[in-house]
């Protein structure tokens, strides 16, 4: 349990990013009782969302080689988790930060990034995540010296996150035990980062990408890669299988988590979870033994608007 | 009578790349239902068994069909229908 280990006494919150629990599943894994299930909680990062780690690496490594310098503004698209996080260390950094978001994302998120002093600039809520990425390089172009832009979607900064934090975290607490590793896949840094980790690892571990099973999907932050810009980061080698999953059953893991193991999450980390218990499942039917480990991308609290609370929201 | 619709670029496989198509009908599911004719597999797309699917909105103009009757919400000419998916993505 290195959890206990670690020193809580921080002098940045840039220190507090990482190091995430691994929670046992115990309720909703009743029919894989002999294949342990556990959640990696990456709310527990500052900006509450598995986000932190890519943008701090980004900024991070920027600042070491001069391409973001006190003088520019950092601007990227974002769906939102990665922008609080942009906002929250620029914010503790001093770094000015704008963000192109569909008009769509939910409106906690778009309070929170501006909570930090972010300026938010909207695009069309029907070209999707792909319209916001598109209107974030046209700002660029048309002002290239003014702005740093991570674009999380391209830089390699990203999955290294993951490489030397995530994948690392997971061997040191699991050791030998861990089988198979289940993330979705949004800019896909969690995915490529980790599994690139996790494959260097002497015994083979299974890494299953988890992807919305249509293109008109309601699991904010994964993407569709067919109907989707491919982000260049993204390589469809580094994991073993691509696992589909609807909204709904992405949704209804979600409501499940929460009400019996006291685990509340978003839809995406619903949608891993969904993978996860349906991957123990089947290793306990085949009698097969295994250990499966499923991001937790954020907390469920993000997403009470506008789909459920709000009657009347502005776009 | 005829009503625009907006498409989302999740659903513009179905309308062969079209952002803006038209159909007929007098309320919200009968335009859905005209939709299906002239780009079939749309209202699979958008309704379940119980109706609207829960990550989709529709909206006539600026209101959310769920707040004004859902699929039986009537049409005045000059309507214009939007499908919104409820998250954005990526």
């Amino acid at each position: 349990m290195s959890g206990w280990l670690r020193a809580r006494r921080i002098e940045s919150v840039v220190e507090a990013v990482g190091d995430t629990p691994l929670l046992r599943l115990r309720n909703v894994t009743k029919r894989a009782s002999d294949v342990p299930v556990y959640a990696k909680l990456e709310f527990e990062n500052p900006g509450g969302s598995v986000k932190d780690r890519a943008a701090l690496r980004m900024i991070q490594d920027a600042q070491k080689d001069g391409r973001l310098t006190r003088d520019k503004i950092l601007i990227d698209s974002t769906s939102g988790n990665t922008g609080v996080a942009y906002s929250l260390f620029g914010a503790a950094l001093g770094i000015k930060v704008r963000l192109v978001m569909p008009s769509n994302v939910s409106k906690a998120r778009k309070d929170i990034a501006r909570a930090f002093g972010t300026e938010i600039v909207y695009s069309d809520p029907l070209e999707g995540s792909d319209g916001a990425i598109r209107l974030a390089k046209k700002i660029v172009d048309e002002d290239p010296g003014r702005y740093f832009y991570p674009d999380q979607y391209a830089n390699p900064s990203n999955p290294l996150a993951h490489y030397h934090g995530t994948g690392p975290e997971i061997l040191r607490d699991l050791g030998d035990r861990i089988t198979h590793f289940v993330a979705g896949l949004g800019t896909s840094g969690t995915m490529m980062g980790t599994a690139r980790r996790l494959k260097e690892h002497h015994r083979a571990i299974r890494c299953v990408a988890v992807e919305p099973d249509s293109a008109l999907h309601g699991l904010e932050g994964l993407k569709h890669m067919a109907s989707s810009l491919v982000p260049p980061i993204y390589d469809p080698r580094a994991h073993d299988e691509v696992f589909p999953v609807s909204t709904e059953d992405g949704w209804d893991m979600a409501d499940r988590v929460a009400r019996e193991e006291g685990l509340h999450v978003g839809h995406s980390s619903g949608a891993n979870l969904f993978a996860a218990v349906r991957i123990a499942e089947e290793l306990q039917a085949e009698g097969k033994p295994g250990c499966v480990v499923g991001i937790v991308c954020d907390r469920g609290d993000r997403y009470f608007s506008p789909l459920r609370w709000e009657k009347k929201y502005v776009w | 009578m005829d009503t625009i619709v907006r498409i989302p670029a999740a659903l513009r496989t179905l309308t062969g790349g079209a952002d803006e198509v038209t159909a007929a009908g007098a309320t919200v599911g009968d335009v859905i239902e005209d939709l299906d004719k002239r780009h079939p597999g749309l209202k699979d797309r958008l309704l379940d068994e119980k109706g609207v699917r829960r990550f989709i909105n529709i909206y006539v103009g600026e209101e959310d069909v769920r707040f004004t009757g859902g699929l039986a919400t009537e049409l005045k000419a000059g309507d214009q229908l939007s499908i919104i998916p409820a998250i954005a993505g990526g």
